[in-house]
């Protein structure tokens, strides 16, 4: 076995392996993450199959622009969901008063 | 409002199972497939790299993405700003938040990489004629140096800078069109490069372009239309 | 295609194969894009690796340009998706799409 070929199956391997993890695991800012990891692995198989234009086309937009599209929507959704959460439990309570001063108003 | 779970549920159930099966049959299909390509070299392959050096340039792939195959670039232009189009006509405001970051460190790395950043731009841009590079890598740089300024919170789009934003955005795709209009114009054929001016209208095309993409892939990030007030 | 490429072209359909899983699988949106995303580098890999040569003969210029045209539009329609995603969570408060009405708030 050359050593381009040890080479070329360990960088396969790692690039299945991200893209497996990326993927299923439970935590998405975890699996955006692996997912940059698995696009820089990606650039560098570019280079190993002579690709150097297609490279540094990967590694800035493909690995790097999509990641950050992706945390920026992540964090808006979770920013969006903490702030309901809050409105909610405000109305709630608002609710509870208003409930509180029913109840003592017929009492 | 339901809450995003932080965690997905993401165990084998039988759906997935299922779907898990076909997808593990149309792989084996496809690498089937995949072994039986060809060894030998496909022509249009040999032909267009014999006949890079009447194309204005001496990378290969600068010439195919810029002269063989120019009308495919002009629609892939063309797809960018409709991306742009299309993300101001449904988000009304930005996706991003931003706030004065806590540390000094962040402005100061910013202001000190985003002028390399520009050089280093212009510089894939010159060099994309005879080695790797081009118009979309440096677009690719230029953009990343626009959202590496805006995460500093240093600036966001606003809506009073819209007589300098759509020009950018619309630079590429226009002298796109007016450099395949005038070589129809000139030589009867769109996209037939005049070969003593094709160097020139590469560089004319990459370079509007250059903006263009810088301009957009910024935009794509922040998300939505420019705002009326200040964020932040 | 070359004998030391066509492990890449294998490597290619497998990410695809575990793309198009990922897509049809999970439920939430920014899942799906992800998935979306490992099918295009998958296609990428196959086309890159139809193209390469062995070690000093120049490689086949036109797949390269296709597949850089390809990133670019790749991430626009990410762009767009992921602004779609966030205009549903917007409106209806799941990161998911729901099938009943009475979810939208």
């Amino acid at each position: 076995m050359t050593l381009q070929l040890a080479f070329d199956i360990v960088l396969i391997v790692t690039v299945v392996v991200c893209a497996w993890a990326a993927l299923t695991t439970p935590d998405l800012l975890r699996a955006i993450v692996l997912f940059i990891a698995f696009g820089l692995l990606l650039a560098f198989v570019w280079v190993r199959l002579q690709a150097p234009d297609v490279a540094l086309a990967e590694a800035a937009v493909g690995s790097g622009l999509t990641g950050a599209l992706l945390l920026s929507t992540l964090s808006a959704m979770r920013r969006r969901a903490a702030q309901a959460g809050v409105e909610a439990s405000d109305e709630a309570q608002v609710a509870e008063s208003e409930q509180e001063a029913a109840i003592a108003q017929d009492t | 409002m339901r809450k995003i779970p932080d965690n997905d549920d993401v165990r084998l159930t039988a759906g997935r199972a299922l779907i898990l099966g076909m997808a593990l049959a149309l792989t084996l299909g496809l690498a089937a497939v995949a072994l039986t390509f060809p060894e030998d070299q496909p022509r249009l392959a040999q032909i267009a790299l014999q006949r890079v050096p009447e194309s204005g340039v001496n990378n290969p792939v600068t010439a195919v993405l810029l002269n063989f195959r120019g009308y495919d670039t002009l629609l892939e232009v063309a797809v960018l700003f409709l991306a742009i189009i299309g993300i101001w006509s449904m988000a009304r405001t930005a996706r991003v938040w931003i706030k004065r970051p806590d540390t000094p460190i962040l402005g100061a790395f910013v202001r000190f990489v985003v002028p390399l950043m520009a050089i280093v731009a212009g510089y894939l841009l010159w060099l994309g004629a005879d080695e790797p590079g081009g118009a979309f890598q440096g677009g690719a740089v230029l953009g990343g140096m626009v959202i590496l300024w805006i995460a500093a919170a240093v600036w966001l789009p606003k809506r009073d800078g819209r007589a300098l934003l759509r020009p950018l955005l619309a630079i590429g795709l226009a002298a796109f069109l007016l450099a395949a209009t005038w070589m129809l114009l000139v030589r009867g054929n769109f996209f037939e490069y005049p070969p003593e001016q094709a160097k020139d209208l590469i560089l004319l095309i990459e370079g509007a372009a250059m903006l263009s993409i810088g301009a957009t892939l910024a935009l794509l990030f922040v998300g939505g239309a420019p705002e009326e007030e200040e964020i932040g | 295609m070359i004998g030391s490429a066509m492990l890449y072209a294998l490597s290619g359909v497998v990410l695809f194969g575990m793309g198009i899983y990922a897509l049809l699988a999970y439920p939430n949106l920014l899942r799906k894009v992800l998935g979306m995303n490992v099918m295009g580098a998958g296609v990428f890999m196959v086309l890159i690796a139809s193209a390469y040569r062995g070690g000093d003969a120049p490689p086949d210029p036109v797949p390269h340009a296709l597949v850089i045209t390809g990133i670019v539009v790749a991430v626009c329609a990410t762009g767009l998706a992921l602004t779609l995603a966030t205009r549903i969570h917007a409106i209806t408060g799941a990161a998911q799409l729901t099938a009943d009405e009475e979810d939208s708030a």
